[in-house]
């Protein structure tokens, strides 16, 4: 193997964003087909970065809400 | 541009979004204040330094949206127009109140994984896991639990700022790269470094919460 895990661990997020060379995008997926580890550890950033998509927001405060509804109603109509 | 997330919340497209709400229609308006602006409150948070503050911020952008919706030309979408309105008031409120974003700083380098994770040099495997990163429960449906969800938020809280604001902008509100890079001011390469860098940190946070409740 011409990557280890230590360097496979760095370059994850270029890998999932498709923005590696060529080669070093080829020797990623070399790696993987042999490293269980690094095939979980990949697993695992696509999973953290897809529960932020789920994280709850916070809601603009109701009065804002109100005041700002009736700045567009006096304003544009 | 139609995100996915957009149309999942049901708006429609810009430019029937921009007709209407040019036209005065409250609905409309109404929609897009109800589905933007959670977004909006957690990006402004990275920029000032309390949630009144960040509200306000919110507040000041779409005052701007309705005085200036006629003069968008459609040449980005409008949720990035929105975004960047957003960003700029942020910026200026931010610099007010001494909580200036630097953007340049040192939490930039160094190993992600603890160093202490993988062989040393020396040894046949050198550079591999010692013992590979324990797996984690198979979510039902795909979805984390609330409490997970929950602990996460907080875990991002933990952040570097300028890593908290490239996270926050690419992953919980799924903005483009290159709309990250303008708002911001970095570049590409930088963008990635500072996203890797929290998602790895995330990572090992959701890592020690699974170790802590599987024991």
């Amino acid at each position: 193997m011409s990557l280890d895990c230590r360097d496979f661990v760095e370059q994850v997020t270029l890998f999932l964003d498709g923005a590696l060379a060529p080669e070093a995008e080829q020797d990623m997926i070399d790696h993987l087909a042999l490293c269980d580890g690094c095939e979980r550890y990949l697993d695992q950033m696509r999973q953290t970065a897809r529960a932020l998509e789920d994280l709850p927001a916070d809601a603009l405060p109701g009065d804002t809400r109100s005041t700002l509804i009736d700045t567009f109603r006096s304003r544009r109509a | 541009m139609l995100h996915y997330a957009d149309s999942m919340a049901g708006l429609p497209a810009d430019d029937v979004l921009v007709a209407r709400l040019r036209s005065g229609d409250e609905d409309a308006f109404a929609l897009l204040l109800d589905g933007w602006s959670g977004g909006m409150l957690r990006l402004a948070r990275s920029f000032v330094s309390t949630e009144a503050s960040a509200a306000e911020v919110v507040q000041e952008t779409w005052l701007a949206v309705i005085e200036g919706i006629d003069g968008y030309e459609g040449r980005s979408s409008l949720k990035t127009w929105v975004y960047r309105i957003l960003t700029n008031t942020a910026k200026r409120r931010g610099i007010r109140e001494h909580k200036v974003v630097p953007m340049s700083s040192v939490d930039d380098s160094g190993p992600t994984v603890d160093p202490s994770r993988f062989r040393p040099a020396g040894d046949p495997f050198a550079g591999h896991w010692w013992q590979f990163p324990p797996s984690w429960p198979t979510p039902e449906q795909g979805l984390m639990s609330s409490e997970v969800r929950a602990y996460l938020a907080e875990a991002l809280a933990g952040l570097p700022e300028r890593q908290r604001l490239v996270v926050v902008l690419r992953d919980v509100e799924g903005r483009p790269y290159d709309e990250v890079c303008e708002l911001l001011g970095i570049t590409a390469a930088n963008q990635r470094v500072l996203l890797h860098r929290a998602r790895a940190f995330l990572r090992g946070k959701l890592e020690e919460y699974y170790l802590e409740e599987g024991s």
